[in-house]
């Protein structure tokens, strides 16, 4: 008896009970499907971890001043100026610091800032044009300002997408002038839309400034200090930790402070906490992945279970076709057959519904839809796999039947 | 005893014995059994219940083994065979009428005639002429896509003849065929197996009625496991009033 022989007989026998096909198909049905829309999850919140963090900028390295203390009481990082800006000179000369391609200050304070007739409550950051560089962030209208605007400390602002929309609406902001604490300054530019970074903090709610502008107008004193943060933006990978290295011991050197001791300032790598994250994400999906394998597992018993079901019932039908010349092999071939048939049509269709459920979840979270061929080609593996080892004894049982007593079975 | 009729020897038993063991009792259903049985012969088998006839026939068919003894069908000792030649032997050499006829439900009398063919090898379309043919030498060509329920018990007997005869066998081997079936279709059913005697076949049969081993050309009376009568006799002809 040849295979296709075989499958047509395996599907006609599975035709005759049509109600219990299904509900034993269902198992591997469910299974397949909830591992398919899992991992599309974990996939999804995996991209939006990365993307979000992509909207920090990569290759990143922040640099702040160290901690206060005061009896007992510690200020956490940046509490107390320790940089100067003599320091960020340093950092940026690439004599001193050649693995850092790209820095900026980020100098940040609350305020309010006015249109016309609007005004609304954003963060304002007093930075230098490497900024929009190592952030990877383009204007959508008007220009950015330059190192000229910077050391001339003139007075443009450049918005983000939140900002622009609540003091302007609709219309485009750039040459109109807007007022920051009672300061008119020119909208140079509208920043593109960078969304949620990892924090959940909304990226857009900003206005930039040039950072002597904002030394000059927003914040005042504490000249030699730099009351914010260093960006230092490495270009790879590899040269973020090299970067990290050298401005490490170069602030170190500048702030006489020896190896081992404890420094007065934090070097942060970006790159590290997003790949720290990443990995808490897989961990997610593998999580995910294993719940639903359980549920594939649950199914394949109930194919065991009906097959075994199955070859009790039909006893004299195996010895009446050992009877007539089925040998011991096309009788575990038929069942084994049987069980594949119900399994691997259960994970072909868990496929379809599996898709189907990533598709809407993806839409309902805002997410990427991500279904990996990967991941299908395994579960309909898997699924075909489960019908050859769950139906694998109750086949076997079947071909040691005795053709006789299966006979005489009543 | 009769001197067997001429030809060459389609079944050789010698010392046949087959002992079952329920608990700690042996049953010894048949106790050394010769017998030899020639191609073209029509036997009917006879005995009470437990006399060992139908363990006889079953082991003739292939669907059991013996405890001791040899068993040669066609010149090959069937005994010693795997389960694998085994199947192979009851596929093409023996044909097997069940009293409760035995066809699969749900199923057409076209489709369960080609059973034995599927397990042959034999192609679809092949198939599916032979069993034609088959169900046409039973008289059942008009039946063919009748599933059994739809049809009565002579004819799902002779559906069941079909299939033992659709592959060509040597010997058709029949248990109690009429044992579900009225007088009238009882007479139809050996009506057909005496037209396939005459034909040719070699036909074994196993019953506990008179009337239906009177039919046949040699009548083998058992009694506890052993043979104790060996007749060769003129055979009624069956013939079904009208």
């Amino acid at each position: 008896m040849n295979l296709r022989e075989t499958i047509r007989v395996a599907v006609r026998a599975l035709g005759r009970n049509k109600t219990r096909a299904f509900l034993t198909a269902l198992g591997v049905i469910i299974g397949v499907a909830s591992v398919i829309s899992m991992v599309a999850i974990g996939e999804g919140a995996k991209a939006q971890v990365e993307q979000a963090f992509a909207s920090m900028g990569s290759n990143l390295l922040v640099v702040r001043s160290g901690s206060s203390s005061s009896g007992g009481h510690r200020g956490g990082a940046g509490s107390l100026p320790t940089l100067k800006w003599d320091d960020l000179r340093a950092i940026a000369d690439p004599s001193q610091v050649p693995a850092a391609k790209h820095v900026a200050v980020e100098l940040r304070a609350s305020g309010t800032i006015q249109s016309e007739d609007a005004n609304w409550q954003t963060t304002i950051y007093g930075t230098s044009p490497e900024y929009f560089v190592i952030k990877d962030w383009d204007p959508v209208s008007g220009t950015l300002f330059g190192r000229s605007d910077v050391d001339g400390g003139r007075k443009v602002v450049v918005l983000g997408q939140t900002v622009a929309k609540e003091l302007f609406g609709l219309s485009d902001p750039v040459g109109s002038i807007v007022r920051i604490k009672g300061v008119p300054f020119e909208v140079g530019a509208v920043l593109e839309a960078k969304g949620q970074s990892a924090m959940g903090n909304d990226v857009d709610d900003a206005a930039i400034i040039p950072s002597s502008t904002f030394q000059a107008r927003i914040q005042a004193g504490l000249a030699p200090y730099v009351n914010g943060t260093i960006y230092v933006g490495a270009g790879s990978p590899e040269g973020v930790s090299r970067a990290e290295k050298q401005i490490d011991a170069l602030l170190r050197d500048r702030h006489r402070i020896g190896q081992g001791e404890e420094a007065d300032f934090t070097i942060r790598n970006l790159t590290e906490m997003a790949a720290a994250s990443q990995q808490g994400t897989a961990t997610l999906t593998s999580l995910l992945a294993a719940i639903a394998a359980v549920s594939l597992l649950v199914g394949g018993i109930g194919i065991m279970n009906i097959m075994l079901v199955s070859v009790t019932e039909r006893t004299r039908e195996i010895g009446l076709r050992m009877a007539v010349g089925a040998r011991p092999r096309d009788v575990l071939l038929q069942f084994l057959v049987e069980a594949i048939v119900l399994s691997f049509g259960g994970g072909a269709v868990g496929v379809m519904l599996g898709v189907f459920g990533a598709w809407r979840l993806s839409a309902s979270f805002g997410w990427p839809m991500l279904i990996q061929p990967r991941v299908v080609l395994m579960s309909v593996g898997t699924s075909a796999l489960v019908g050859v080892v769950f139906g694998l004894y109750p086949a076997w049982k079947a071909s040691r039947l005795d053709p006789i007593t299966a006979l005489r079975t009543e | 005893m009769s001197a067997p009729p001429p030809g060459p020897a389609l079944i050789a038993v010698r010392g046949l014995v087959r002992v079952y063991r329920s608990g700690d009792v042996d049953l010894r259903a048949l106790d050394g059994v010769d017998l030899e049985i020639h191609e073209g012969e029509f036997v009917a088998i006879m005995g009470t219940s437990g006399s060992g006839k139908s363990t006889l026939l079953t082991l003739l068919g292939g669907l059991d083994r013996a405890t001791s003894g040899t068993y040669h069908l066609a010149g090959e000792d069937v005994t010693t065979l795997s389960k694998n030649r085994l199947a192979a032997v009851r596929n093409k050499l023996i044909g097997f009428v069940f009293q409760s006829f035995h066809l699969l439900a749900r199923t057409s009398a076209v489709e369960n005639v080609e059973l034995p063919l599927i397990y042959a090898g034999v192609r679809a379309a092949e198939r599916r002429k032979r069993a034609l043919a088959a169900l046409e030498q039973v008289g059942l060509s008009g039946r063919a896509h009748h599933t059994p329920a739809q049809l009565s018990g002579g004819q799902q007997q002779r559906v069941a003849i079909a299939r033992a005869l659709v592959n060509g066998p040597r010997l058709l081997l029949a248990d109690e065929p009429t044992g579900n079936l009225d007088s009238r279709t009882s007479l139809e059913v050996m009506a057909l197996l005496q037209g396939l005697h005459r034909a040719g076949h070699t036909v074994v049969l196993v019953t506990h009625e008179h009337d239906i081993a009177a039919h046949a050309s040699r009548v083998i009376v058992m009694k506890d496991g052993k043979i104790v009568k060996d007749e060769v006799q003129e055979p009624v002809q069956a013939v079904v009033p009208p």
